[in-house]
């Protein structure tokens, strides 16, 4: 009794083990299979090329870049200088310097945007109330010196335009 | 087992390691030696310091040192309103940054009883989701490469960035995202956002079966997790974990469910749990989390809402004075935020509760008495975003 | 007992007899030798290129990647590149580190690699030299790049090197008993230990291959024989040396410039190595795939043996390339587990039962 006892142990020991062995080996091959799949078939390849497409790379109209101010056809702006962009900022980002106009209304004098310390976290677009500023498409901001990374945004032609 | 004064010990002319705490082996034979696990390693995934201890390939105890990447938030959220820290709580955990933006959102909004319409919280909820099931592929792909399968991690990108393109459209990024605001969201969504979205929940349940048949059935993969960093529920409970860690030991605890926010309550979900709480069952518990993920998306998208986005938007929300909670469930575990104000209009004291700091302390239970390899893939079940760990 | 200057470098193709019919006959040899070497060289640094391109293309487009796209068509030049790069980069040499055996273990690999080609037979009359002991010649010589991955890891002083080279020396261990077994059962079969004796044992069709011929058993053999040799070289799923993700780069971590090259060059022409034992012990070598059809195989066999040999060992290469490409990593137990409880168990039954085979003269 006790050796057919012993025989099937050693059988069902052999069957799982070569079970165990088929059956791991099986699910080897469904890995095998997923993987050479896409490697006939080119045309799944995600990557993109990237300096090379840059004329075709469009960015979503909400992608969130560099701080812009848009002007018109004869170089205005919207800003005012009120400032609520530059107390909404979290980073100090934005300095908005005012002047005065000769009628003595308090305008823009210069717009200053510290790229360095920007998170691109959009705030001071939301918080802006005559939409002066918007988020810029551009992505590629890296520069070789530090000090280039500092930006007026507004044009300097503004000022004397308000002024006359 | 703790010696109390290990610092005087002397292993191979040096002191023990600061953190250490079993005592020298008894062995004279054994001879154990300390590694370096990062701060610059390809596995700890961020600036997470690990020092093993190694007898051979066995880890006989793990340290983990954290504050490499601390950039103390919880000191500056002090000097920003709430809105500013919205953005601040991007920088957590980058991969659930919605879900942070949420949380914080969450408790404003109790302090000032301002609620959210339906719209909002349908967007919420399938953007929540959406993140976790980008959060979880990335770990997909991440758990494969950390285990020496290269190939996962490409796979994983690729549904991931269907994902990540829908959070570009929606709000300008693709990581911090900063796009819930006190009583909704900054932006409504796009009109493309059903289209992908539905896009995605056509493709996803293919994919995830060609996952498990790539990794998570593959045999290699089954004898590296199964019996490997155990977690007894107990342990689970007294280390503060959450998240899948705390369900694959086998406890039902999930946010969405157990202390349903947002819009929850309406959705038909289930918890998937584990029985072991072995690293197979944490990565299990991922798995049919993205499944679930899919369900939730699939209710919301055929009962998505119009109507507003967002109501009672302010430039400043000054909350009364006293403490306020409030709690979600990230992909990662349980995020909390601790509120306490004086009145004004930034916090007298914000505290994050994050997921990934109790998570990672269970860290040497599970690892001691595995090999080294185990070391990596255990950490890789636990899923950690370092930012969140350190703040 | 001594063979001959003609039997050591059987260069008797049509360079050779040119090379002899000008040369008087030591001379003749010398030159000969000479040029089997340089040639040797040849094959050991475009293999080296070619293996490299393709490994990252293979890898790339298995992961939905292009692979390097931009230095030449398509990348073709991404090696010359990259090697250019490795030339001119600073070697770094750990303090502490062990000078002679750190500079001194990169070239073992590459040696090994070198000194097995000496005795493929790529052709019928394409191989440097034939010893009637190839097979072991071939054990004993490419124990060299793993013993230069032992070096490396001992002379860096580095932990994460030591460890890497301690389980790759567990893995030479364990590994070569059972590539040592199957290539016994080949030789069994063959009735020579002689590289060329093997390849002309196997003349014939396709179901005269080692492979095909011995029913069933030939196929497990080979499946066996892959498994094991992914194991000698280092790859994944057995890249257990170098595991990136554990050790950060194992043996290499502290390599940098044409060292650490050197050693990549190792690997990969070590790789083709295996592959040409492979295809040499049990896919017929130079032998064309003749199905016995009447009007194909004419075809087939205009095709010259070398061309067939090459194939063969690339799509060799390829199969090692897609388990790298798709398996995760075993752990290094589990690795000891795979060779001391299946793979030798079942090469020796294999052994055994093959054995029978031929004693009872079922093969073929």
């Amino acid at each position: 009794m006790k050796a057919t006892a012993t025989k099937e142990n050693v059988l069902e020991f052999v069957s799982r083990y070569v079970h165990k062995t088929v059956s791991g080996f099986y699910t080897l091959t469904k890995g095998m299979d997923i993987t050479i799949k896409y490697f006939f078939n080119p045309k799944s390849a995600i990557t993109q090329e990237y300096p090379e497409n840059r004329e075709t790379l469009k960015m979503f109209d909400r992608f969130r870049g560099h701080l812009h101010m848009p002007h018109d056809e004869n170089g205005r702006n919207a800003c005012t200088a009120c400032g609520i962009c530059e107390k909404a900022c979290p980073n100090g980002t934005i300095s908005v310097l005012a002047t005065k106009d000769l009628a003595g209304k308090k305008v823009l004098g210069k717009y200053i945007y510290r790229l360095s310390q920007c998170t691109f976290c959009g705030l001071c677009v939301e918080a802006c109330p005559f939409g002066a500023i918007t988020l810029g498409k551009n992505f590629e901001l890296a520069v070789y010196d530090r000090n280039e990374l500092t930006w007026v945004l507004n044009k300097p032609e503004n000022t004397s335009q308000g002024a006359c | 087992m703790i010696t109390e004064s290990f610092s005087e010990y002397n292993l191979d002319g040096n002191t023990l390691p600061e953190g250490f705490r079993l005592p020298p082996p008894d062995d004279e034979e054994a001879e154990e030696f300390f590694v370096n696990i990062g701060p610059q390693h390809p596995s700890t995934h961020g600036v997470l310091r690990v020092v093993v201890r190694l007898n051979g390939e066995t880890v006989v105890e793990v340290v983990p040192h954290l504050g490499y990447i601390h950039r103390s938030i919880e000191k500056m959220a002090e000097n920003q309103t709430y809105v500013q820290n919205i953005h601040l709580s991007d920088r957590l955990d980058y991969l659930s940054a919605f879900s942070n933006n949420l949380c914080l959102c969450m408790a404003v909004e109790q302090a000032l009883g301002i609620g959210v319409p339906e719209r909002g919280e349908y967007i919420r909820l399938m953007i929540c989701e959406l993140q976790r099931l980008q959060s979880h592929l990335l770990w997909w792909g991440v758990l494969g490469m950390d285990m020496g399968a290269f190939t996962t991690f490409f796979y994983g990108f690729r549904e991931r960035e269907l994902i990540n393109d829908i959070f570009e459209e929606l709000c300008g990024a693709r990581l911090t995202v900063n796009y819930f605001r006190p009583g909704g969201s900054s932006i409504d969504v796009p009109d493309t956002f059903m289209p992908r979205v539905k896009h995605l929940l056509k493709i996803m349940p293919k994919v995830l079966d060609e996952y498990s048949n790539l990794l998570n059935k593959n045999i290699i993969f089954l004898e590296r997790t199964k019996g490997i960093g155990i977690l007894s529920p107990e342990k689970a409970l007294s280390y503060g974990c959450t998240g899948a860690v705390l369900r694959g030991s086998g406890i039902s605890y999930d946010v969405r469910k157990h202390d349903p926010y947002s819009i929850y309550d309406q959705f038909d979900f289930d918890v998937p749990l584990g029985n072991t709480g072995d690293s197979y069952d944490r990565c299990q518990v991922r798995m049919e989390e993205m499944e679930q993920s899919l369900r939730i998306l699939k209710q919301a998208a055929a009962r998505f809402p119009g109507g507003p986005h967002r109501s009672q938007p302010q430039q400043n929300y000054k909350l009364p004075k006293g403490s306020y909670y409030s709690q979600v469930e990230t992909p990662r575990g349980l995020l909390g935020v601790y509120i306490v104000s004086d009145g004004g209009i930034k916090p007298y004291r914000l505290k994050y509760r994050s997921p990934n700091f109790s998570n990672l302390n269970v860290l040497n239970e599970l690892a001691a008495g595995h090999k080294v390899a185990d070391l990596i893939t255990i950490m890789s079940t636990l899923d950690l975003v370092i930012p969140d760990i350190d703040r | 007992m001594m063979p001959s200057s003609v039997e050591l470098y059987p260069v008797n193709n049509f360079i050779g007899d040119i090379v002899r019919s000008i040369f008087p006959q030591p001379a003749a040899a010398v030159i000969n030798g000479l040029l089997a070497l340089l040639s040797l060289m040849a094959l050991v640094g475009s293999l080296g290129a070619v293996l490299i391109f393709l490994e990252r293309k293979v890898s790339a487009h298995f992961q939905l990647r292009f692979g390097p796209m931009r230095v030449g068509p398509h990348g073709l030049l991404q090696p010359l590149a990259d090697g250019i790069k490795a030339i001119f980069k600073e070697i770094i040499k750990p303090a502490g580190a062990d000078t002679f055996i750190f500079f001194l273990a990169p070239l073992l690999p590459v040696s090994a690699a070198f000194l097995v080609l000496a005795v493929i037979p790529f052709d019928h009359h394409l191989q440097v030299a034939d010893p009637a002991g190839g097979v072991l010649y071939v054990l004993g010589v490419s124990g060299l790049s793993i013993l230069g991955i032992l070096l490396a890891g001992w002379a860096s002083n580095n932990k994460y090197s030591l460890l890497g080279a301690m389980r790759s020396g567990a893995q030479m261990v364990s590994f070569e008993i059972s590539i040592a077994l199957l290539m016994l059962l080949v030789v069994m079969l063959s009735g020579t230990a002689s590289l060329r004796g093997i390849v002309l044992a196997q003349e014939g069709t396709i179901f005269d291959w080692w492979i095909f011929k011995l029913p069933f058993l030939g196929i497990l053999a080979f499946i066996m024989y892959l498994v094991a040799s992914t194991a000698e070289l280092n790859r994944t799923p057995f890249d257990i040396a170098e595991a990136e993700s554990e050790l950060t780069g194992g043996f290499a971590t502290e390599y940098s410039g044409i060292s650490f090259a050197m050693f990549f060059l190792g690997e990969f022409v070590n790789m083709f190595v295996a592959a040409c034992l492979v295809t040499t012990f049990f896919l017929g070598g130079f032998h064309a795939p003749l199905l016995g059809l009447p009007l194909l195989d004419p075809l087939l066999k205009l095709i010259p043996g070398f061309l067939w040999f090459f194939a063969k060992a690339f799509l060799i290469v390829f199969l090692y390339m897609w388990f790298r490409w798709t398996f995760p990593r075993v752990r290094v137990d589990q690795l000891m587990y795979l060779e001391w409880r299946i793979m030798l168990p079942a090469s020796l039954i294999l052994l055994m039962l093959s054995g029978l085979f031929v004693a009872q003269g079922w093969v073929g």
